[in-house]
């Protein structure tokens, strides 16, 4: 009889899901609210300069490329059981994770490169 | 394509399907998919970041021609529910942190409300901060 699979990854995996839904809970209200709605409708202003230095600061980028990677681990994993809860395609088991964390491996690796060809 | 490990010929199911809408019925169902699907907007909100950091590396006008391009309606609209959905992921992960996180002071286990309230005072410090660190 075969062996069970082992997922030695599996604990990796939850972390990266616990990461980004910690990150993404502390940083992502404001930022959104600041970034994608309060700057573009003019509420507050966005003060071109002092957001280039910040942004654009190394540590900043390192910051922004650790809140990308993990938060895309978080979607994958949310995702995945959305996919497998929601719309009850358990069957397609392994094409769900190859889009799932695939997507999530393409967006981190995206992510670190516009940040550091800023 | 894949085999079960377990047997050579798959055991036929004796469960019947549920639909697929089984959770509209009862709203902790409907807050659990809702929950899930605020992951959607919190991987938009990785791109939406990136194109935000991009625009504002190339120099001012790209910035100012980003900020109009987000202020079209559509965008706005999308922008507006990533901030519901993602203020709803916070509020429900940081009510559930009590169950993840078992703390102990001394002897003593930390009772679980405050360190739901901890999290939610981090919350609002971290929110302070990023306001006053992105408003100067």
């Amino acid at each position: 009889m075969a062996k069970p699979p082992k997922r030695p990854i599996e604990p990796l995996l939850w972390l990266l899901f616990s990461a980004g839904g910690m990150a993404s809970a502390m940083l992502m209200p404001a930022l959104v609210f600041l970034f994608a709605l309060a700057f573009p409708l003019g509420w507050l202003p966005a003060n071109y300069e002092s957001l280039r230095v910040l942004l654009l600061h190394p540590v900043t980028r390192l910051v922004l490329f650790g809140i990308c990677m993990v938060s895309l681990f978080h979607w994958a994993h949310r995702f995945k059981y959305t996919l497998y809860d929601g719309l009850q395609v358990q069957h397609l088991n392994e094409m769900i994770n190859l889009f799932c964390y695939g997507g999530a491996v393409v967006g981190t690796i995206a992510a670190g490169y516009v940040l550091l060809t800023l | 394509m894949s085999n079960p490990i377990y047997s050579e010929h798959h055991p036929r199911w004796l469960r019947q399907r549920l639909s697929t809408y089984w959770w509209l019925g009862k709203w902790p169902y409907v807050k659990f998919i809702l929950r899930e699907i605020s992951s959607v907007f919190v991987a938009w909100f990785v791109i939406y970041l990136l194109l935000f950091v991009r625009s504002v590396a190339q120099g001012e006008a790209a910035f100012r021609a980003f900020l109009e391009f987000s202020g079209h309606p559509v965008m706005l609209a999308v922008n507006a529910v990533t901030l519901l959905f993602i203020t709803f992921h916070a509020i429900t992960w940081f009510a559930v942190a009590p169950q993840a996180i078992v703390a102990h002071m001394g002897t003593k286990k930390v009772p679980p409300f405050l360190i739901a309230a901890g999290h939610y005072g981090a919350w609002v410090v971290v929110t302070a901060g990023l306001f006053w660190l992105l408003l100067r």
